[in-house]
């Protein structure tokens, strides 16, 4: 089914290049305090312009391509994993980090051995909503303009009332980002031993 | 011979002294406490020693050498035992080696040699959390010694855990330190275990905390389990709570 694959190769780009992206915001933002206070207001902003606005601008800017649907995800992926690491980065153990300190370690060692690892749970979390997000946002930008895609599908089989392969395809979607949503929980397992055996 | 000196050492929060002018020295192979009422400024001292905190004046030496505000030269282990939950026990016991440069793989091997000795060996790959609060001690002071031979600070080291706990720690923690003969600084407000434990006590009190006395405790080591309850002992308690 090539639609399918259609849009799966788009939520994987962009869910890669937005957790990419997401990480690096968020070692920039929780290092700099004043990139903190610049960057987060606007990454809010981002988030609170509807998804269905911006889609057919990226369409007329981007193309019917690949690319305006892989943007669409990127901006729609990062902000859960941004937030889900800085939060994790700004609630480690001062102690912690004190005692790293006091063993005479470098900014970087603390945050290799406390700040990322304690903030593995943060970034699954954000990790899991970016995922279905990833998916549905693939479907909405195919929607507005493509020519492959379960989007393109769904507004073909609209247009033709065969609402019967819509609701097909509806499932289908749902299948897919529970199968990714368990993927991810899979990776956090392995991921993250210690977890998985206090559980 | 004198291992660590603090000398006169304030240290200012907002205007305000919480210690001043405090002098303690450490002997080679000593344990000495710290003992005071919670908020007199003992943790405040330590972290001016362990070099996380520059005081407003004093200095530390340790071998004569100036280490004030230096990071990384006398372990320190914390209130908590601060085992990374994240990490293998072996793991966590070899931070420090690995902090300072050491291999992954030789930290281990370093580390693994010292696990008998502390009483810890199957507990290797174990996560902290499959420990009991006894077993996570004495991992953290592991830690604590493989970061430093030379001079250790506890902050309460034994505090979070059961009196009963407490007094088979407090005989094992002697046993280990015939053996490595660290010399240590140790902050409690446990009368019974600062007389237990050391050699020497600094009592710390007032407000800005100062050392309002220090008392020489001249028993034999290792102290049998009967000192606990002897007159020696009660002459030593009953004189500290005169004071405090």
């Amino acid at each position: 089914m090539k639609h399918g694959a259609t849009t799966l190769t788009e939520a994987f780009l962009g869910l890669t290049i937005g957790t990419v992206l997401g990480f690096i915001i968020a070692v920039v933002m929780d290092h700099y305090p004043l990139a903190y206070k610049s960057v987060y207001p606007l990454m809010v902003v981002t988030q609170t312009v509807p998804t269905v606005a911006i889609a057919p601008l990226l369409v007329l800017w981007l193309g019917y391509g690949l690319l305006p649907k892989v943007v669409l995800i990127v901006l729609t992926t990062f902000f859960p994993i941004a937030i889900g690491l800085l939060d994790g980065f700004r609630s480690v153990d001062p102690d912690a980090i004190n005692l790293l300190k006091a063993m005479g370690a470098n900014k970087l060692q603390c945050f290799t051995h406390i700040k990322l690892p304690s903030s593995l749970s943060h970034f699954f979390a954000g990790l899991k909503i970016s995922v279905s997000y990833s998916v549905v946002g693939a479907v909405i930008s195919e929607w507005l303009g493509g020519f492959y895609g379960l989007g393109v599908y769904m507004t073909r089989v609209r247009k033709s009332y065969s609402f019967d392969k819509m609701f097909a395809v509806i499932f289908f979607i749902s299948f897919i980002s529970l199968l990714l949503m368990s993927g991810v929980t899979l990776l956090r397992n392995a991921v993250m031993p210690w977890d998985r055996k206090k559980n | 011979m004198e291992k660590l000196v603090a000398k006169n050492i304030t240290v200012s929060y907002e205007g305000a002294n919480i210690i001043e002018n405090i002098s303690i020295e450490l002997n080679k192979g000593e344990i000495v406490c710290l003992l005071g009422v919670s908020g007199v400024g003992k943790t405040t001292l330590f972290n001016v020693i362990s070099g996380l905190l520059n005081p407003d004046e004093g200095r530390v030496e340790l071998d004569g050498r100036d280490i004030t505000g230096k990071a990384g030269n006398v372990s320190y282990m914390l209130q908590k035992d601060l085992l990374l939950p994240y990490k293998t026990i072996i793991d966590n016991v070899s931070l420090p080696l690995v902090i300072r440069g050491e291999k992954k793989s030789k930290a281990r091997e370093i580390t693994a040699n010292y696990f008998k000795e502390f009483g810890l060996e199957g507990t290797e790959k174990k996560y902290p959390y499959q420990l009991s609060g006894g077993m996570r001690q004495r991992a953290a002071l592991l830690r604590t010694y493989l970061f430093s031979d030379q001079v250790a600070l506890l902050d309460e080291p034994f505090s979070a855990l059961d009196s009963i706990t407490k007094d088979a720690m407090h005989e094992w923690y002697m046993q280990v330190m015939d053996q490595i003969k660290l010399s240590t600084l140790l902050i409690t407000h446990d009368i019974d275990e600062a007389i237990i434990l050391s050699d020497r006590i600094y009592i710390m009190a007032g407000k800005p905390g100062k050392i309002k006395e220090e008392i020489i405790i001249k028993e034999p080591k290792p102290r049998d389990k009967n000192f606990k309850v002897s007159e020696n002992f009660m002459k030593y308690k009953r004189h500290i709570l005169s004071i405090l």
